[in-house]
């Protein structure tokens, strides 16, 4: 049987970049406790245009925690309570009749706001843009078996390459921090034999983008892990160190 | 392309000579540009998906100039990235004895010998390459102890040849293309356009030159132009309003080409994937996948006395409670040489008969997918490796422990094999547009096989595309640079100026979301997995009625010249109309049963899908003719030379 519960919303709301925001309350009743965070987010949508008032704006695609395209900082943690997670994937079971919930953006100087909670988070792009990939071109390379990967070493890649690139870790770090980010696409790569090649010229580029776009200092909280929802490891951000240092030491 | 006027079908320019030697050919004899004619073309590349960003990168270290546009904050967002199963390539590196031929023919046949021969063995040829370059690119693929690359089964094939990234499959070859992309944005070759949406194509003289776009974060405007336009943006599954496709896909840039004069081929086939979360009720937003590839080892069931069905659904019985030979695990008994590795289409209508015929589990419309026998066999821990990030995605939408209990599946939209038809170099019917990965309608026939979407998108995109398209450019080489004040821009842009005005001004009383519900509805009531005349008739009444509801009704907040996200909605909704009534047209056209197109009509004594191959073995090409005039209808004859068109049977 269906389950309905009635809640608060403390929404943070910001019309553009330069604007200054506030956090706006709104009652929403009747909210089915198997929908899901978003779909709540759309039936209060709905309320606000019944009204002939401008819905909540909030990023959001595929709904199924992969595209990394939703965020929202939820009662104080990125992606809500629940644990590994994306915030398309939280379920209103988690909330409790007549609750407060509080909705706020990342908050991070390198993720500007675009409008209530959308965020710019283009900086990531460049980061990548950077040198994170591999220098292959279409065409021209080996049979894919050619050369022989260790089960564990393929498996750390893709631990490190499950990064969704949705920007938790730096809202959830005081120094708004992009090393999980930056050190789990410099691991995935650096692991492999195909990107071993440029792993330290890889690291440096990478490590010199995050600087210049004002993302903040690793000092190690570990805040990043604790809320990543695709449970990214500060192991590579050791591993990131490491390549990172190797380039300095060649220079 | 070219049209026989006489007999009004329609050339495919396949080439000549032997299958396994066309694409060969081609490639020999086509026309290249040079090294420093290519940095003075323009190439636009609509999406960034699998087809989309492999195309922008490819042609960017070609060395063309490459303006790339997706209406998402970032390129690696694109919908390809949800696509969890697997990438087919006939490697044959399990020796099970598989081959260009064979995954060619499988595709066939699993596309119920309805897509052109010539495409599918090029697709099927150019596969094992995509491997190689994927993992070149560092892409993650799972490995065996000794190093090598691992495969899995996927459905209507008996050999393995599915490749696969634990079940984040379809991410990992998207951020292996968005890495090249990028590498390439570095370079200088490919600028990238972010959260900008195609809503028109611009033709000058005949030819594709450019198209607008709205710029989703300040609502402008924006004219963009280039040699040659190449259309990557997907499916148009969202038609349905449920679908396992993300929120923001839709069908408007194919459906806005149509309207310029680009054939839409076959849109009735759309897909119906049989292992999707079921509907939980009316707030529902869209509908989460389960991989296919769960039914490697998962058994699809439900009870076979029908008061055990009826005592699940009132909550007196559990699922673990029913004995095994009160089990009715309908795929192995109706399949058993493919069981519950049938094709899609096949275990959706299974799905369906026995909900409709009283079986269903949940609410009635689901079946049980039990992973009991799979524990007992490999043992927890492999079943969890093997599954382990579907097992949680479904646990934390449904409450419930797929361990412990069988998990709850029903079909649901999925793929549009249907889509903007194409000739054998992707080109549409307009001279200078490409259409590339799900959005044309090449490959799959009425039915897709798993884990051939990723390999289609990367066919294209990387070894298809980048070759074909030369093929034209080489006579643009003196063309100079277009101009975006072209009267044909200025026309363009205004008509999407006054069309946005438009729907800023009705002001009435209907959210989109409602509107785009009540479209969902009538498409999975009529148009969807069992369709007959009479329903689908009442759709195409039902469908104009929305259609008027929205254009006289429709509320969208905000303004015009702002960001705006009713108005995308909105913009998508209008398209998504009239794509409806164009796949219930099709489909009531198509007296047939193929594939993903079932008409209740025509199926056998067993009711399986009947095909009429005298009839309707072609591809139905609908041409636009104007506003609320009907669509002509052209047919490109499919002539099979090489395989014997039969009966599918999986038994």
């Amino acid at each position: 049987m269906e389950k309905t519960i009635n809640i608060s919303l403390k929404i943070w709301r910001q019309r553009g970049p330069k604007a200054k925001g506030a956090f706006e309350t709104y009652k929403l009743d009747g909210v089915s406790t198997d929908s899901s965070f978003l779909e709540m987010l759309d039936q209060l949508n709905e309320q606000l245009i019944a009204k002939g008032n401008e819905p909540v704006v909030f990023d959001h695609d595929c709904r199924e925690g992969i595209c990394g395209m939703c965020s929202l900082y939820i009662n104080g943690h990125p992606h809500g309570p629940d644990e590994d997670i994306t915030t398309c994937q939280l379920h209103m079971r988690k909330f409790r009749d007549g609750e407060t919930i509080t909705i706020e953006p990342w908050r991070s100087h390198g993720f500007p706001v675009i409008r209530d909670l959308m965020v710019d988070r283009s900086a990531f792009d460049k980061i990548i843009q950077a040198g994170g990939y591999v220098s292959v071109n279409t065409g021209g390379i080996p049979d894919a078996n050619a050369i022989p990967i260790p089960k564990p070493v393929a498996d750390m890649s893709m631990d490190a390459a499950a990064c969704i690139g949705c920007g938790a870790c730096v809202a959830a770090c005081k120094n708004g921090s992009a090393m999980l980010f930056v050190s789990a696409k410099v691991s995935q790569l650096a692991l492999l034999p195909q990107g071993k090649v440029e792993a330290a010229r890889r690291a440096k580029a990478m490590v010199q983008k995050m600087d210049e776009l004002g993302f903040g200092n690793c000092t190690n909280t570990g805040a990043c892990e604790a809320e990543c929802p695709k449970n990214i490891s500060i192991t590579n951000i050791a591993r990131l160190n490491r390549e990172f240092l190797s380039a300095k030491i060649k220079d | 392309m070219s049209t026989d006027k006489n007999t009004k079908t329609i050339v495919a320019k396949v080439p000549e000579g032997a299958l396994s030697e066309k694409w060969s050919n081609y490639k020999a004899h086509q026309k290249l540009v040079n090294p420093s004619n290519k940095r003075r073309l323009d190439v636009i590349v609509v999406g960034t998906g699998l087809a989309g960003a492999s195309a922008a990168a490819s042609l960017g270290e070609l060395g063309f100039n490459v303006l790339n546009f997706c209406i998402q904050d970032s390129p690696r967002r694109a919908h390809s990235i949800a696509a969890q199963g697997g990438i087919n390539a006939a490697k044959n590196y399990q020796n099970d004895g598989d081959s260009v031929y064979r995954l060619f023919y499988d595709t066939i046949k699993g596309g119920d010998y309805r897509a052109r021969e010539a495409n599918v063995y090029r697709l099927a040829e150019v596969s094992n390459s995509i491997i190689d370059q994927c993992v070149a690119q560092g892409v993650p693929f799972a490995r065996e102890y000794g190093g090598l690359l691992d495969n899995r089964s996927f459905g209507g094939a008996q050999v393995s040849r599915t490749f696969y990234a634990r079940g984040q499959t379809g991410q990992q070859l998207l951020l292996g293309a968005y890495s090249a992309l990028s590498r390439q944005v570095h370079k200088g070759s490919v600028k990238l356009y972010t959260r900008r949406e195609m809503l028109d194509l611009v033709v000058v003289d005949g030819k594709a030159r450019g198209i607008i776009v709205r710029n989703l974060v300040t609502g402008k405007i924006e004219r963009y132009s280039a040699h040659a336009v190449v259309i990557g943006t997907g499916g148009y599954g969202n038609a349905f309003f449920l679908s396992t496709n993300a929120m923001g896909s839709n069908g408007s840039a194919a459906w806005q080409v149509y309207k310029k004069g680009a054939y839409f081929a076959n849109p009735c086939y759309a897909q119906i994937h049989p292992t999707c979360i079921p509907v939980h009720g009316e707030s529902q937003s869209k509908l989460t996948l389960m991989s296919e590839s769960l039914r490697n080892d998962g058994r699809i069931w439900v009870p076979k006395k029908i008061e055990d069905a009826q005592a699940i659904r009132a909550g007196k019985l559990k699922p673990t409670e029913i004995a095994e030979e009160d089990r009715d695990y309908y795929l192995e008994r109706r399949y058993p040489a493919f069981g519950n590795l049938v094709p899609r289409d096949v275990a959706s209508r299974a799905a369906k008969e026995r909900c409709d015929a009283g079986y269903g589990v949940g609410s009635g419309l689901a079946v049980y997918l039990d992973f009991k026998d799979a524990i007992e066999r490999l043992g927890k821990d492999v079943v969890e490796a093997r599954y382990g990030n579907l097992f949680q995605m479904y646990e934390k939408i449904v409450d419930d422990n797929p361990y412990e209990t069988p998990m709850m599946i029903y079909p649901a939209i999925h793929y549009t094999m249907g889509g903007v038809w194409v000739d054998y170099e992707l080109q549409t019917s307009i001279p200078g547009l490409y259409c590339i990965g799900e959005a044309n309608f090449s490959d799959h026939g009425a039915n897709r096989l798993g884990a051939s979407a990723l390999m289609q998108g990367l066919a294209d995109g990387y070894f298809v595309l980048p070759y074909t398209i030369q093929n034209y450019l080489a006579d643009e080489i003196r063309t100079p640079r277009i101009s975006t004040d072209l009267p044909e821009f200025v026309d363009a842009e205004r008509k999407i100026s006054d069309r946005v005005e438009r729907i800023m001004s009705i002001k009435g009383k209907r959210s989109v979301d409602s509107l785009h519900k009540q479209l969902g509805h009538i498409m999975w009531d009529f148009v969807g997995m069992g369709r007959n005349k009479e329903g689908l008739l009442k759709a195409i009444d039902d469908i104009k009625q929305v259609k008027k509801e929205f254009w006289s009704n429709v509320f969208i907040p905000g303004e015009g010249l702002d960001l705006n996200t009713e108005l995308e909605k909105a913009l998508r909704l209008a398209d998504f109309i009239e794509i409806g009534e164009l796949m219930a047209r099709d489909a009531l056209h198509r007296e047939e049963s193929c594939g993903g197109h079932f008409r209740e009509e025509f199926q056998t004594p067993e009711g399986e899908a009947l095909r009429q191959d005298d009839k309707f073995n072609y591809v139905a090409c609908w041409k636009y003719l104007g506003e609320d005039k009907e669509p002509a209808m052209i047919k490109e004859e499919l002539n099979y030379e090489f395989v014997k068109v039969q009966q599918r049977n999986y038994k």
